[in-house]
């Protein structure tokens, strides 16, 4: 899918991934319409771009909040046009430190649920049929090692972020015509990675201009099949991550 | 004839009073989840694909009480600039025509909105006082989503979200209203039609305001509500016409957008307009086959449109049949899908043969707004 001019939603977009995803689709000349909770820094983020001559615009929400989730498609569809891609990335560790199940409150697993299940499954509800009657569009939900992986202390993460993979796959098998992925982005340098696991070297982890850099090159070529989950720099050159 | 009292779930758990195929045969009972069994292989569905906006918006002059008025938008915000209706204090518990007149307000008149910023008023239509334009400035877009509501109807239990008044569907946030035909329009339906070969295309279609809760004001609607018909709809049109399929319209908005497309080129073309035809028993469709519409009752301004498809007669017979058999009206009521009559059709060019066929709208000659924004073509009168 060619990017320019193309409305994209992009969830948590005022750090990590989804701010490096917001930079590399703004070089693409995408129209975006960036969401996260605070508003300082998207603000800043959205005045970079529009520096840069990006259209980009500022909507400051919570995907966790049911109350939320029209007011803020429809505002994004107001500045930047139909929906063409979401990309479901925000994401809630639930508390740090991480920790055992039998250490975890009912309301903290739920909550986990809340934003990083539920709020991507009423933001594809929100665009999903436009995109079906339209016959085109991008759903990507940004998956993890951990829902795959049985991580001690990554209870309440991993359950939602495995319960996203199978909402794509069951997205995917119900709607024809649109794309679903489940795109898992391997450890990157981030605020949220630090959060998880504060001891680790961050030479190690991967770059996440690097991580965005080839999810916006999968939404180019679009050869992926709707369902499908995988690594982002699956069959990226070494040296590019 | 009931309202339905809240929005009903699934969605297409409502009924459907499939109407005569042919003047002497019967209506039947059906649900819209079995919509697929109506049509055949061929036809056409056209959905109005506008989202509903948030348009009910507290205000008040600046020095009055807070939220003592609300503002209705006629439509989406062009420029920051938006129509609205001013309604008087009270809510929507309160039937709009028993609430208290607003102010009169004058161009230059600042209202203030819930965020404490202004809205000036920048022109007071000659149609009615009560009908203005408004410049929310260059954040418009921002303050209706963070502080508009969906408006609200007094025969509704609860107050609606905004989740409730949006069909699967929706797309651009064109609707002061949600176009509630499309509402029950679930995806298994969707996708059963598709699996039937029953085609669907969209247009969008800025559904209006339907009651103001001011005579004079409610006879002015509909008022000219934008459209936009896309290329690929017309070409599932002319597809539909070369297999016989007929062009099933889901809602009065698809009607009034094809329809007046249809008029003012004699041809149905791609593009956008604004929808000023009042389509009535003296409107000889062109377009549409097939509606797909709420329950409408004699009197009310969408009941005029049934009668462009049936003889007036028959249309309040089906109406008649409905309440007595306990359909639900309203926007979250049961469905009737009315086929054109064609001899009813037919006998329209007859009957107006005697006189021009005109756009209708003396409305536009008064009006700061209206006008039409294809570029002039032929039009032709048959």
């Amino acid at each position: 899918m060619e990017l320019k001019g193309r409305g994209i939603l992009i969830t948590g977009a005022s750090r990590g991934l989804g701010r490096a995803l917001a930079l590399a689709m703004g070089r693409r000349g995408a129209r975006l319409a960036l969401v996260a909770r605070r508003e300082e820094p998207l603000t800043e983020l959205v005045d970079a771009l529009r520096r840069d001559g990006v259209e980009a615009h500022v909507l400051v929400g919570d995907v966790g909040d049911k109350e939320a989730i029209e007011p803020l498609v429809g505002e994004a569809r107001a500045l930047v046009g139909p929906i063409d891609v979401l990309i479901n990335n925000a994401s809630t560790l639930g508390p740090t430190p991480l920790r055992p199940l039998l250490d975890t409150e009912c309301e903290e697993l739920t909550r986990v649920l809340e934003v990083n299940l539920v709020g991507p499954f009423r933001l594809t509800k929100a665009v999903g049929g436009s995109m079906a009657v339209r016959g085109e569009g991008i759903v990507v939900n940004i998956s993890s090692d951990a829902a795959v992986e049985a991580y001690p202390t990554w209870g309440s993460y991993g359950v939602a972020k495995a319960a996203l993979d199978h909402l794509t796959r069951i997205w995917a098998a119900e709607v024809e015509g649109v794309r679903f992925w489940s795109i898992d982005p391997g450890e990157m340098d981030t605020a949220m990675h630090a959060a998880a696991l504060p001891d680790a070297d961050p030479a190690t982890l991967r770059r996440p201009e690097a991580v965005a850099e080839a999810i916006v090159a999968r939404l180019v070529d679009a050869r992926r099949t709707s369902g499908s989950r995988f690594d982002a720099l699956d069959g990226v050159r070494a040296e590019v991550a | 004839m009931r309202p339905a009292h809240a929005p009903r779930y699934p969605r297409d758990d409502v009924r459907l009073l499939i109407g005569p195929e042919s003047a002497r045969g019967q209506p039947r009972h059906a649900r819209v989840s079995a919509l697929t069994d109506a049509l055949v292989p061929g036809d056409l569905v056209v959905l109005n694909d506008a989202s509903t906006l948030p348009g009910s918006l507290e205000a008040h002059l600046v020095g009055d009480e807070p939220s003592s008025l609300e503002l209705r938008l006629t439509g989406p915000p062009e420029g920051g600039r938006v129509r609205a209706v001013l309604f008087g204090p009270g809510d929507w518990r309160l039937d709009t025509d028993e609430r208290p007149a607003p102010p009169t307000l004058s161009v230059g008149d600042v209202l203030q909105l819930a965020d404490g910023a202004p809205a000036h008023v920048v022109a007071i239509d000659d149609v009615h006082p009560r009908l203005l334009e408004l410049d929310l400035g260059p954040r418009a877009w921002r303050r209706i989503y963070r502080w508009g509501r969906p408006v609200q109807y007094r025969h509704l239990d609860e107050p609606l979200a905004m989740w409730a008044v949006q069909t699967l569907f929706a797309g651009p946030p064109w609707a002061a209203e949600m176009p509630s035909a499309g509402r029950p329009l679930s995806w298994r339906v969707l996708a059963a039609l598709r699996q039937r070969g029953i085609a669907i295309a969209t247009l969008t279609h800025a559904a209006g305001l339907s009651a103001t809760g001011d005579r004079a004001l409610d006879a002015a609607l509909p008022l000219p509500e934008r459209y936009r018909i896309p290329a690929s709809t017309v070409e599932a049109i002319a597809s539909a016409r070369r297999s016989q399929g007929r062009v099933v319209a889901v809602g009065t908005t698809v009607v009034r957008a094809l329809e007046d497309a249809h008029l003012i080129h004699g041809r149905l073309v791609a593009g956008e307009g604004r929808a000023t035809l009042r389509i009535g028993p003296q409107h000889q469709l062109a377009v549409v086959d097939g509606l797909l519409t709420g329950m409408h009752a004699p009197g009310e301004s969408h009941f005029e449109l049934l009668e462009a498809f049936v003889p007036p007669a028959a249309a309040a017979a089906l109406h008649e049949h409905a309440a007595h058999e306990g359909y639900l009206a309203h926007e979250f009521g049961d469905l009737a899908l009315i086929w054109a009559d064609p001899h009813w059709v037919e006998a329209r060019r007859d009957s107006n043969e005697s006189r021009p066929r005109s756009r209708c709208s003396s409305r536009r000659a008064r009006s700061p707004w209206g006008g039409n924004d294809f570029a002039p073509g032929p039009t032709s009168h048959p």
